[in-house]
């Protein structure tokens, strides 16, 4: 028992350093004045300053976010409609419109976006900022409604009622009843979709146009041409953003005790693999 | 809720769906039979012979190769993915909390920024490569082989694989596991008869989860294998975006489809509850 | 919490939405969108153009003649204003007539333009198209690395360097070098060279290391490999970081090239591209750019402002000799597809 104890902990060690070692490399030497990666030429900052001056870099990063946040509440104001709607359909549509809803999440993200590139010339739209907009709603959506349902599921069906026989019209039923029962799905929804958008690339590539870039396409075309420390840079900063955002989701969700402890885990768990 | 009234929620979605989600694939679809979809409709079978040409069989051969590198990926990460996740699942609960979100936090990492760390760590003159001189072993040079692919895409999948089963193994009932061993049943029964079988739909999940990235990239073959390991992804993106041969590049994309929806078929007779909200497909 | 959450969330997407509002109201003014190589302008210089005119640059790069084709051309509305194209690139664009007549009374800095580098026959009078770069293809090796001087292209299928050689990710050159080796044009098309071809590059893969773009020059700077293909600009920038590589146009000969500048004809900024194509050839802008991206200019006053070593270099500057022995692509019209096939038959292999 003892020997399994101790090959266990080497094990998991061994896992952790696999997965963390690439990551803190890139980090430190972000930090490296030499631009080799095989030297070492003492502590600097030049290539965060390279990396903030960079103004493609830093439009990138704009429009990477500004997409991220549109396209995420939009597709939680469709989405949560959508799931309203569905969950009150005929068996048959409800079947019809949820495999709709799953498709882009079966499909591997190349076809997704190959296939949003054609719509979109068939539809004489440009390539540009609009449609990247579309691409990532569209991606976005059936993640909305993947949360929202099963609060809707969970919902006492009753209360709706009550509360329109206690005299309130459906509309407000709904925003004081319905809502506040379901906002937990609405903003892990929200949560998920700026997630995926943040992190996407391969959709992006194919749905984007002239100057318009994201972050990750940005990345794409440097790595392309060789190693460039100011991706370390870059690195660096997004890892330290990324763990201040987990631990804010975690400790909100541990307030929320009601979940089960997969909760915060099953969050992150989607994040882009792409 | 009053039935009809509520469902004319969904139109927008349902209309926007079809749109967006429905007819783009429709369109791959046409297109795949399209001599040049960019001029006209003049329907073909071209790009499929072209494709499935068994006497210049090249096409078929990034095929295999995609389908056996993602398998072998895939194996990889179960292998190591497995026993990890069994290991995080024995721990006491807050213990795991902890740790699950430190092995979803790489995951949070912009997937290019992972594949690119190992660009530099990878190359003849790069970090591994002169640790390994410095102390006199002989060179480590996959870089720009099938290797690093394989190696590019277990680094990127692993998360996927251990999340999947750690939350299937947790949420094992502890009693099922006592009453086996009651019933007399050593560790290694308890585990090949009782804990496994119930893991299984983690397992799938994790597998599907990985497969299919896998076998649709193109940034890892670009980014490690050095353009000569081309990959179907690969294929795909160069006729849409070098060759400009878009019959070609859905044709390809319709086999890929069919590909994922075989592979799908296959570990969803093993997967358990999509509905769960918030949880891994 | 969740109020306030929900009311900030309102907030910033209108914030969001102004944001983006602003941004692209300010734009139609005047934008001018540019299509050029990756790593083929000096930092900087779209920034003082902006400066200068007022004119805001968008600045998109690709990596390969095709690429850009397939962007401009394959579905969709192209929304560039000035490329960067290749001599044959531009015969085939000006054949699909995609390229705008230039007005030269608004790019008066034609006249500073050698007139070697003019009148060519892909673009016979200049009506299209304003040289930019030219140079040479041919072979970079380590010298310290070689067991004797490459005069062949031979040696990219020597054994002894397996693993450490370098070929380019492009149909053109790599088709076009092997056909050189086995006596053809390079604008050959006819089936029994292309097989030749193809049956030669497939003996070649498993000595190759990396079918690479423009990391090549940080690869060889760094030691990476022995040998690579490369274009003589990138020649010159990694011979001027590490001394030990030469650069060396083989005896079978090799390909002379020419980038020149064009205005698309679907573009609704051709006055501000004129503006932009004029400002590049000026000699302080083209000099800025020659010590950047250390390709060779047509320029004539930043030619002779060159010190003798850089202008003898035959790197950059080749001899007569060197010149009669290297050919010009030539577009090849439908056998395009031939080609692009062929090649991605032998990467996917």
């Amino acid at each position: 028992m003892k020997f399994f104890k101790r090959l266990s902990y080497v094990y998991s060690v061994l896992i952790f350093l696999f997965l963390y070692a690439p990551i803190v490399v890139l980090i430190v030497y972000s930090f490296n004045s030499e631009k080799s990666r095989a030297k070492w030429g003492g502590l600097t900052l030049d290539w965060y300053r390279a990396l903030f001056s960079n103004s493609e870099i830093m439009r990138a990063l704009s429009t990477t976010v500004t997409i991220a946040l549109l396209s995420s509440v939009i597709a939680v104001v469709i989405g949560t409609m959508a799931a309203v709607g569905i969950y009150n359909m005929r068996r048959r549509s409800k079947m019809a419109v949820m495999s709709l809803a799953y498709l882009p999440m079966l499909n591997a993200d190349i076809v997704t976006g190959v296939s949003l590139l054609l719509i979109f010339s068939a539809l004489g739209l440009r390539l540009g900022y609009f449609t990247l907009l579309l691409a990532h709603v569209t991606f976005n959506i059936p993640y909305v409604i993947l949360s929202v349902m099963p609060k809707l599921k969970q919902l006492d069906p009753n209360l709706y009622e009550a509360a329109q026989d206690l005299g309130a019209p459906p509309a407000t039923a709904f925003f004081r009843v319905v809502m506040p029962e379901i906002s937990p799905g609405i903003v892990t929804g929200f949560l998920l979709a700026f997630t995926m958008s943040i992190d996407d690339f391969v959709i992006s590539f194919f749905t984007t146009g002239s100057g318009v870039s994201t972050l990750s396409i940005m990345i794409y075309s440097m790595a392309r041409r060789g190693i460039k420390p100011e991706i370390n840079a870059l690195s660096a900063i997004m890892f330290i953003v990324v763990l201040s955002l987990l631990l804010i989701i975690n400790l909100r969700s541990a307030n929320d005790a009601k979940r089960t402890d997969s909760r915060p885990v099953s969050v992150g768990a989607r994040a882009s693999g792409r | 809720m009053r039935k009809r009234r509520t469902s004319v929620l969904a139109l927008p979605f349902t209309v926007y769906a079809l749109i967006f989600i429905a007819a783009p694939l429709l369109l791959i679809i046409l297109y795949s039979f399209c001599v040049s979809p960019q001029n006209g409709v003049t329907l073909t079978l071209d790009h499929y012979k072209k494709f499935f040409d068994f006497s210049n069989p090249v096409y078929l051969q990034v095929l295999w190769r995609s389908i056996y590198i993602a398998v072998i990926s895939t194996a990889i990460c179960l292998l190591l993915g497995y026993p990890m996740a069994y290991i995080l699942s024995k721990l006491r609960p807050g213990l795991r909390q902890v740790l699950s979100v430190l092995f979803v936090l790489p995951m949070w990492m912009n997937f290019l920024l992972r594949t690119y760390s190992w660009m530099s760590l990878l190359e003849k003159t790069g970090l591994i490569n002169s640790f390994l001189e410095a102390i006199n072993l002989p060179a480590f040079n996959i870089m720009y082989t099938q290797w690093a692919v394989v190696l590019g895409n277990v680094y990127n999948f692993l998360p996927f694989m251990i999340l999947p089963i750690y939350n299937v193994l947790i949420k094992i009932d502890q009693s099922v596991i006592e009453a086996a061993q009651d019933l007399g049943a050593d560790s290694m029964k308890v585990f090949g008869r009782v804990i496994l079988p119930l893991s299984l739909g983690g397992v799938a999940s994790g597998i599907s989860m990985t497969f299919m990235p896998a076998v649709t990239t193109f940034v890892i073959s670009k980014l490690l294998g050095g353009g000569q390991n081309a990959l179907i992804g690969d294929l795909i993106e160069k006729q849409f975006k070098t060759t400009g041969n878009w019959g070609f590049g859905s044709a390809m994309s319709v086999i890929i489809m069919v590909l994922i929806l075989l592979a799908m078929n296959f570990t969803s007779s093993y997967e358990k509850d999509r509905e769960e909200g918030g949880q891994l497909l | 919490m969740k109020k306030v959450l929900s009311i900030l969330l309102v907030f910033a997407t209108l914030l969001t939405l102004a944001l983006s509002g602003c941004t692209d109201a300010s734009n139609k003014d005047k934008t001018l969108y540019v299509y050029n190589w990756g790593d083929y302008i000096a930092e900087g210089v779209t920034d003082k153009f902006t400066e200068e005119t007022g004119i805001k640059v968008v600045y998109d790069t690709y990596e390969q003649n095709e690429d850009m084709y397939t962007k401009i051309t394959a579905g969709g509305s192209s929304s560039y204003d000035v490329i960067f194209p290749s001599d044959y690139v531009i015969e085939k664009l000006i054949r699909e007539n995609l390229l705008a007549e230039i007005d030269y009374k608004n790019v008066p800095n034609m006249s500073l333009i050698d007139a070697k580098y003019k009148n060519l026959a892909f673009d016979p009078d200049n009506k299209y198209s304003v040289p930019y770069m030219w140079g040479t293809v041919g072979i970079v090796y380590d010298t310290t690395r070689v067991s004797e001087e490459p005069t062949s292209w031979g040696v990219l299928w020597d054994e002894q360097y397996k693993g450490e050689i370098l070929m380019w990710d492009s149909v053109r050159d790599s088709i076009g070098l092997t056909l050189k080796y086995l006596g053809y044009s390079m604008n050959d098309h006819s089936d029994a060279a292309l097989a030749a071809a193809k049956a030669k590059l497939l003996e070649q893969k498993p000595l190759v290391l990396s079918y690479a773009g423009d990391q090549m020059k940080d690869m060889m700077i760094a030691g990476e490999a022995i040998i690579a293909v490369m274009y003589s600009g990138d020649a010159a920038f990694v011979m001027e970081r590490n001394e030990n590589l030469s650069y060396v146009i083989p005896d079978e000969g090799s390909n002379i090239w020419f980038d020149n500048m064009c205005i698309l004809k679907s573009s609704k900024n051709k006055d501000l591209a004129e503006q932009f194509i004029n400002f590049m050839c000026r000699t302080d802008i083209a000099a800025t750019n020659r010590d950047y991206i250390c390709y060779s200019t047509p320029q004539i006053e930043v030619y002779n402002a060159l010190d003798e070593e850089t202008k003898s270099d035959i790197t950059q500057y080749p001899d007569d000799s060197i010149y009669a022995r290297c050919e010009v692509y030539e577009d090849l019209g439908e056998y395009t597809q031939v080609y692009d096939d062929l090649w991605t038959q032998i990467l996917a292999s």
